[in-house]
C-alpha cells in the first residue's frame, strides 16, 4: 500500500471492502436466512442425450423434511432464449427450457425441483427420485458432432452447428498463401474448463407482498439480465421483480449469464408460497453449470522471407455445449475469436471462418478473457514455428510484426487506439535477459537439463460499448452505464452503479474516482451496486467495463454534482460561478478564500431550500450515463514465463514469470497488479492443470477436485508485475480494462516455453492442457528417461 | 453434497466401542480423523447407518514410544503429532500426505485400515516390516504388515477390528520414501520407498495394493546399482491406466522414483 | 423420524449448550447456519479447498470433514475470533496491506489456516508458509500476496517479542 500521491487515482489505497471481509461480516448468498424458507436442489439428468420416460417423485415426497417437487410441467414457466439478429445460415437459436421437458442434452441437466425444510432433508429427497430415460447415443465431441450422419443434439441446427460466421476474406488471400516464403500451420486443441468461483452459484428468492415483488438475491454479474429473464419466463412484470447482489465469491464469467436454476428457484417460491434457497454443491458446479474454452483451431499464417506476416487463414471451432447462454449466446466464443485474432500484429490479409458447435455436454459460458487465450496462443504459436523456419529470434519476428503507430485499423475493422506493445515485448524480454535466464538456459541445454522460454504479446479490448456490442448482432446489447450520486447532510456522498465488482474492488476504485472529483476521502464516498431496485440501470460486469465505462459514468456524475455544488457555492457566497473552486470538502472563493463547506451547502438545499437561486432544485443530486461509441480500448501486454520440465517425471515446474501491462491510467495499481496475477494463475491452471473430459457416454470425467486440478500456491511462483501506462483518450480516468489480461497471456508464454524447452526432442507441443505425461514421452523420443 | 442419515455413537474405552459395533451389526463402521470416510460420505459413496467415534479414545490410543531403534504408534496419532515427533523417515514421510489441515485430523491407524495403494503410511508399514496390533471381538491379534493389505482398499482387518497400535521394529535410518503428483499435497501416481538396510522396495499406484518388488530387491541385495534396481522394478510391474496416468508412464515413474528413494535413502 | 443429539460446542470462547443437531450435520453446516457465524465459508464439502477451515484445539481442520459430534469438548476458533472490539488483528491488517484478498470468499480460511500455523511455527521462512499455503484454494489472488501478508504478520511477530 503506498502513501496518496495528492491525487486517489494512481494511489494503492486500502480497500473499502477489506474490513467486512476480513472479519467473517462479509454477506454472501448462502449466508441469507428468511423465515419460513425451504431449500432447494436439483433431480438432474444422468444421461447425455435421450428422452424422459417418467419421473417418479412420489417416493422424494415421502421422504421426512420435503415440502414439494416440481417438474417442468407443475410450473408455467418460459424457456430462455439468447438470440442474434443474424441469418438463418448464420445463428440458430437454441431454446433452453428452465427444467427440461422431454429432452435431455447432458448429463446433469436439470428435471425436477425439490424443496426441503433442510438442506440435509433435500438431498435425502433427490436420491428417492425415480427417473427413467430413453438414452440415445450423445454427441461428445465437436468431431462426432460434425461427422455426417451425427445424431442433432437441436433439430432445427443441421450438423449440430449453432453459428457459421466467415467474419472476412480478403481477396485474393490464396494467391498470396501459395506464393509466400515461408507457411506455417497451426492445429490445436484448448480443453474444456470451468471458470470456478470459489463460490458455486446460489440464489434465494422470495415474494415480498408489500412490495408486490419477487425479491431474487443471487450472486450473478448481471443483475438486470436476471430480471429481465425472471420476470419474462414467470409472466411478471420487470418491476415486480427485484435482483439483489450480496457479496459475491468470484465470478469470472461463469455467473454473468443467466442460469436455469435461478429461474426455476424463482418459479418454485411462488408456487410453494414460502422463500425458497438453492445453493449449487460442488460437484454441481463442476458437471453440471456453465464450462468454457474448448476450441480447435486450424490456421495457417504466410510469411515474406523477412519475418513479415502477409496472410492469416483460420479456421475455429467451438464446442459450446448443449444451449446458447443467455444473453451472449454460442457466439460468443467463435465471434471473439474471429474478430480479435489479429490481436497486436499486423495483418495485410485475413480469412476466417468461426463455428460454434452443439453436443451433448454443460453450456458454454463466458469465461474471462473469452477465446482471447486461445487466439494469443495460436498466434504465438505461428510466430515461433516461422521463427523456426526462418532461423530468426522468437522476439525479432514479433517486432517486425507489432503495430506500432496509431491509431491503427486493422484488416478485422477494429480501430487500435494507442498501446506500449512494442514497448511492453522490449522491457519483458529485458527483464529476462537482466536476470540472466538466457545464460542459465544455456548452461542448462549443456548439463542436459531442460529449460525454456516462451513469451506471449497481445492486447484486450475493454470497455467494450453498444458500438462494440452491436456489431456481434446480439438482441440484448449491452454498453453503457448510468451512475446516480446523491450528497446528504453530512457532506458525503453515495453513488450507485450498473457495473457489480465480485473481486475487482469496485467499492473503492471507483470511490478513488470520485473522491478526486469532489475532493472527498474515499471513506465518505460510498459506492452502491446490485439493486435492480436502487440503480436505474446497468449490465454488471463482464468484459473488463467496470472501470471504462462505469468509472467513466460515476465521474460525469461526480462532475456534474460538483458542478451544482460549486453554482450554489458562488450564489450563496455572492459571486460568480467562475470565481469558485471545490478544494477540500468546501466550494472556495477564489479570490478571498471565503468558504462554504459541502454540509453548509447541503444543509440550504435540503433544509434551507428558500436560500436556493430562484433556478435551482432542491437537493444535490445528479446522474450521468456514458458508452463507448467506437471499437472500445485495448490494453496492452508481455509476458515471458521461463520453465523447466523435470526427466523422469515430465513435471512442468515455471521457474519465473514477468508480466509487463498497461492498462492505461491505473486507478489502484495495487488492484490492477492482483487482477494480474490472478489472471495469470487462472491461464496457468488452463495450460497445465484444468481440464473436464467425458466418456463415450458423454459423463464427465470432473466431479470432485479429486480430478479438477485447481492449482495452489505450489503451482503458482511469485510473478513479478511491471507498468507502463498508456492513457485512454476517452475514459474519464484515462483507464482501461484491467480485468482479464492476466488469462489471455499466461497460456500463450507458458506455452512457448515449454516448446522452447523441448526444442532438443524436435517435439512441438500445441495441444492444452499440457500433462507432465505428454512431455515425458517428448523427452523419451530422444533418450531421456530420467 | 450431504451423508446420509446414521446415528452416532461415541466410544468410551476400546473394549465398549468393539462391543457397540459388533452389536450393531455390517452398516455401523468406526470413525477416527474421518478425513477419508467424511467425504465419501459427503458424496454418499459411504453410507454406514452407524459411526461409532473413536475420538476420545487418544488417552489409549494415541502415542509416540520410542524402543532403541523401534517405534510404536498408537492408531489415533495424528500425521502431524507423527511429522513434528523427530523420528527420522516416519517424520518426513508426513509431509506427502495432503496437507496440514488434512494431518492434523488424519490417523495413522486410519490411513492403515482405508488400505489405499497410495498411502503414505500403508507403504511404510511394508517397507519397515511393521507389526499391527488389532483387537476384535475374539481379543488381540499381530498382523505383519505383509499380511494387512488384500486389495483395492481392502485389508485383512475384520469389520469389528480396531488398531491399536503399529509396531515399526526399525525406523528406518537408510530408508526413503518418494512419491509423484502432478500438484503439491495430491494423491500421488506412483509412490516409492526403499530401505537400503534390508534391501527392501515398495511401490504403490502400481497395483490394487501396495507392494513389495523382489525383483528389485535381488538387485539390491546382490550389490547391484540403483539404476538397475529401479529398471527391475520398473520391468517387474504391470501397473493401470487412468487418468492420472497411462501404465507406460507409471512404469517411467516408477523407474524414475526408485531410483531417486535410493539415492535419498543413502545420503 | 430422524434422530436428534443435544450437543454443546464451545466456539470463540463461548459455550453454545442447547444445539440440537443430527448426527450427520458437519461443523461448518451447524457453525454457519444454527450458531450464525457465517464467517467461515463452503467451498467444496470433500475437504480439499479449505474455505471452511477453523482451529480445533488450536489446530486448523476443514470444518467440512468434521462432524459437528466430533466437536464436543474441544476448542472452536473462527474468524470471527480475531477482531476484538472491531479491531482488525495484525494478520487481518497484513491481508489488507499486501491486497491478499479479492473476493474475498476463501479468506477466512486462509486467516485461520495462517493463525494455526504460525502459533506452532513462528519462524517459518517464506518457503515453508508457501506450502501451507499451498492447502488451501484461492481463485482471484494467484497467492503471492496472501503469501507476501502471512510472511509479513510473522517477521512483525518475531521482532516484537
Amino acid at each position: 500500500m503506498t502513501e496518496r500521491r495528492g491525487t486517489w487515482v494512481g494511489s494503492s489505497v486500502g480497500r473499502r471492502e477489506d474490513p467486512r471481509l476480513l472479519t467473517g461480516q462479509g454477506r454472501f448468498v448462502d449466508d441469507i436466512h428468511l423465515p419460513q424458507m425451504l431449500h432447494a436442489q436439483f433431480v438432474r439428468s444422468t444421461i447425455a442425450a435421450g428422452t424422459v420416460v417418467s419421473i417418479d417423485l412420489s417416493a422424494t415426497l415421502a421422504v421426512p423434511g420435503v415440502v414439494a417437487a416440481y417438474t417442468a410441467a407443475d410450473l408455467d414457466m418460459g424457456d430462455i432464449t439468447a438470440i442474434l439478429d443474424r441469418p438463418a445460415s448464420e445463428f440458430v437459436q437454441t431454446d433452453m427450457p428452465v427444467l427440461a421437458r422431454d429432452r435431455v442434452r447432458y448429463v446433469g441437466e436439470p428435471l425436477a425441483i425439490v424443496l426441503a425444510e433442510d438442506p440435509y432433508a433435500v438431498e435425502d429427497g433427490l436420491e428417492a427420485a425415480r427417473v427413467t430415460y430413453d438414452a440415445d447415443a450423445p454427441v461428445v465431441s465437436d468431431e462426432v458432432a460434425m461427422a455426417p450422419g451425427a445424431p442433432l443434439v437441436h433439430e432445427a441446427a443441421t450438423g449440430n452447428v449453432l453459428v457459421d460466421v466467415s467474419m472476412f476474406a480478403t481477396e485474393g488471400i490464396d494467391r498470396i498463401i501459395d506464393e509466400a516464403p515461408c507457411v506455417v500451420r497451426v492445429r490445436a486443441k484448448t480443453g474444456r474448463q470451468n471458470a470456478l468461483p470459489l463460490e458455486t452459484r446460489g440464489v434465494v428468492a422470495s415474494w415480498d407482498a408489500r412490495d408486490e415483488q419477487l425479491l431474487v438475491q443471487t450472486c450473478t454479474q448481471v443483475p438486470h439480465q436476471v430480471r429481465t429473464v425472471m420476470a419474462g419466463c414467470l409472466g411478471l412484470a420487470e418491476r415486480s421483480v427485484r435482483v439483489l447482489v450480496p457479496d459475491m465469491g468470484g465470478g469470472f464469467g461463469l455467473k454473468c449469464v443467466v442460469g436455469r436454476e435461478e429461474i426455476a428457484v424463482g418459479a418454485a417460491c411462488l408456487k410453494a408460497g414460502r422463500p425458497v434457497k438453492w445453493i449449487e454443491d460442488r460437484r454441481d458446479a463442476l458437471t453440471a453449470s456453465f464450462l468454457a474454452r474448448e476450441q480447435r483451431y486450424d490456421v495457417r499464417a504466410a510469411f515474406d522471407g523477412d519475418g513479415r506476416l502477409l496472410a492469416l487463414d483460420a479456421d475455429i471451432v467451438c464446442d459450446m455445449g448443449a444451449y446458447s447462454c443467455y444473453p451472449f449466446t454460442a457466439g460468443i466464443e467463435p465471434l471473439m475469436a474471429s474478430a480479435e485474432l489479429p490481436g497486436v500484429y499486423k495483418v495485410p490479409a485475413y480469412r476466417v471462418r468461426g463455428r460454434a458447435v452443439t453436443t451433448n455436454k454443460a453450456p458454454t459460458a463466458p469465461y474471462r478473457g473469452v477465446s482471447r487465450p486461445q487466439i494469443v496462443m495460436v498466434m504465438e504459436r505461428l510466430f515461433e514455428r516461422a521463427a523456426r523456419e526462418l532461423d530468426m529470434d522468437p522476439v525479432e519476428i514479433r517486432r517486425r510484426n507489432l503495430i506500432t503507430e496509431f491509431p491503427y485499423t486493422g484488416i478485422n475493422d477494429v480501430t487500435y487506439d494507442p498501446g506500449s506493445y512494442l514497448e511492453s515485448l522490449d522491457l519483458c524480454e529485458r527483464v529476462l535477459k537482466d536476470e540472466g535466464w538466457y545464460e542459465r538456459r544455456g548452461a542448462a541445454r549443456s548439463s542436459g537439463r531442460f529449460i525454456g522460454i516462451g513469451y506471449s504479446c497481445f492486447s484486450e479490448r475493454t470497455g467494450y460499448g453498444s458500438a462494440a456490442f452491436a456489431k456481434r448482432k446480439m438482441a440484448v446489447v449491452p454498453g453503457f452505464d448510468m451512475a446516480e450520486i446523491r450528497m446528504d447532510l453530512s457532506g458525503g456522498v453515495t453513488v450507485t452503479t450498473g457495473t457489480m465488482s465480485h473481486g475487482q474492488s469496485h467499492e473503492t476504485t471507483l470511490a478513488q474516482i470520485v473522491a478526486d472529483r469532489l475532493g472527498l476521502d474515499i471513506a465518505e464516498v460510498k459506492i452502491h451496486q446490485g439493486d435492480t431496485d436502487r440503480i436505474t440501470y446497468g449490465f454488471g460486469t463482464f468484459a473488463s467495463r467496470s472501470a471504462t465505462i462505469g468509472g467513466s459514468a460515476v465521474a460525469r456524475a461526480a462532475t456534474a454534482l460538483g458542478e451544482r455544488l460549486l453554482a450554489l457555492g458562488a450564489h450563496l457566497l455572492e459571486t460568480t460561478y467562475d470565481n469558485v473552486e471545490l478544494d477540500a470538502r468546501r466550494v472556495r472563493r477564489r479570490d478571498d478564500g471565503r468558504a462554504l463547506s459541502f454540509e453548509e451547502l447541503a444543509d440550504v438545499a435540503y433544509l434551507k431550500a428558500h436560500l436556493l437561486p430562484k433556478d435551482a432544485e432542491p437537493g444535490l443530486t445528479a446522474s450521468a450515463t456514458f458508452d463507448v461509441h467506437g471499437d472500445g480500448t485495448f490494453s496492452n501486454a508481455a509476458h515471458g514465463a521461463v520453465v523447466e520440465l523435470h526427466p523422469g517425471t515430465g513435471q512442468i515446474e515455471i521457474l519465473r514469470y514477468v508480466c509487463v501491462e498497461d492498462c492505461g491510467v491505473a486507478i489502484n495499481p495495487q488492484v490492477v497488479e492482483g487482477q494480474a496475477r490472478g489472471g495469470i494463475a487462472q491461464g496457468i491452471a488452463g495450460a497445465l492443470f484444468e481440464e473436464i473430459t467425458y466418456d463415450e457416454q458423454g459423463e464427465p470425467s470432473c466431479a470432485s477436485f479429486i480430478d479438477y486440478k485447481v492449482p495452489t500456491a505450489g503451482e503458482i511462483p511469485d510473478i513479478s508485475v511491471h507498468h507502463l501506462e498508456t492513457p485512454c483518450a476517452f475514459t474519464e480516468s484515462g483507464a482501461k480494462g484491467a480485468g482479464e489480461g492476466g488469462t489471455i497471456g499466461a497460456p500463450a508464454a507458458v506455452l512457448n516455453a515449454v516448446n522452447d524447452a523441448l526444442r532438443p526432442t524436435g517435439v512441438e507441443l500445441d495441444d492444452t492442457p499440457i500433462r507432465p505425461e505428454t512431455v515425458q514421452r517428448a523427452l523419451a523420443t530422444i533418450g531421456v528417461f530420467a | 453434497m450431504k451423508p446420509a442419515p446414521f446415528t452416532y455413537h461415541r466410544a468410551r474405552d476400546v473394549a465398549g466401542a468393539i462391543d457397540l459395533v459388533a452389536e450393531l451389526g455390517p452398516d455401523a463402521k468406526y470413525i477416527a480423523g474421518g478425513q477419508s470416510l467424511v467425504a465419501m460420505m459427503n458424496f454418499r459413496l459411504a453410507r454406514p447407518s452407524h459411526l461409532v467415534d473413536l475420538g476420545g479414545l487418544w488417552s489409549e490410543l494415541a502415542h509416540v514410544r520410542r524402543d532403541g531403534d523401534s517405534v510404536r504408534i498408537g492408531a489415533l496419532t495424528t500425521h502431524h503429532e507423527v511429522e513434528t515427533a523427530g523420528l527420522g523417515l516416519l517424520s518426513e514421510a508426513m509431509e506427502w500426505i495432503g496437507h496440514l489441515p488434512i494431518r492434523t485430523r488424519g490417523t495413522a491407524g486410519g490411513s492403515l485400515a482405508h488400505g489405499d495403494a497410495t498411502a503414505e503410511w500403508c507403504l511404510l508399514a511394508l517397507l519397515l516390516d511393521a507389526e499391527i496390533i488389532v483387537q476384535g471381538p475374539e481379543g488381540r491379534r499381530t498382523i505383519p504388515a505383509a499380511e494387512l493389505f488384500l486389495g483395492f482398499f481392502t485389508t485383512t482387518l475384520e469389520p469389528e477390528e480396531i488398531i491399536l497400535e503399529i509396531v515399526f521394529p526399525r525406523s528406518g535410518r537408510r530408508a526413503a520414501l518418494t512419491e509423484f503428483a502432478e500438484r503439491r499435497g495430491d494423491f500421488a501416481t506412483v509412490v516409492a520407498a526403499v530401505d537400503l538396510e534390508t534391501s527392501a522396495v515398495v511401490l504403490g499406484g502400481v497395483a490394487p495394493a501396495p507392494v513389495r518388488v523382489p525383483e528389485a530387491e535381488a538387485v539390491l541385495a546382490s550389490g547391484g546399482s540403483f539404476a538397475d534396481c529401479a529398471e527391475a522394478a520398473a520391468a517387474a510391474i504391470d501397473p493401470p491406466g487412468d487418468a492420472n496416468g497411462s501404465a507406460e508412464y507409471r512404469r517411467v515413474l516408477t523407474r524414475t522414483l526408485v531410483a531417486r528413494a535410493c539415492e535419498e535413502a543413502q545420503s | 423420524m430422524t434422530e436428534k443429539l443435544l450437543i454443546s460446542l464451545t466456539v470463540n470462547g463461548r459455550t453454545h449448550d442447547d444445539l440440537v443437531i443430527e448426527s450427520r450435520h458437519t461443523l461448518v453446516d451447524v457453525l454457519r447456519h444454527q450458531i450464525g457465524l457465517t464467517g467461515t465459508h463452503v467451498g467444496c464439502e470433500h475437504g480439499v479447498c479449505g474455505a471452511c477451515t477453523v482451529l480445533l484445539d488450536g489446530a486448523p481442520v476443514r470444518a467440512c470433514l468434521v462432524f459437528a459430534a466430533q466437536a464436543e469438548g474441544r476448542d472452536v476458533r473462527t474468524v470471527e475470533s480475531l477482531a476484538s472490539d472491531g479491531e482488525m488483528n495484525d494478520l487481518q491488517r497484513a491481508f489488507s496491506a499486501h491486497h491478499g484478498l479479492q473476493c474475498g470468499f476463501c479468506t477466512p480460511g486462509f486467516l485461520m489456516l495462517a493463525e494455526g500455523f504460525l502459533a506452532e511455527r513462528p519462524d517459518a521462512t517464506r518457503e515453508e508458509i508457501r506450502e501451507v499455503v499451498s492447502s488451501n484454494l484461492c481463485r482471484c489472488t494467484g497467492y503471492q500476496t496472501i503469501v507476501d501478508a502471512i510472511e509479513d504478520c510473522a517477521r512483525a511477530r518475531e521482532e516484537s517479542r
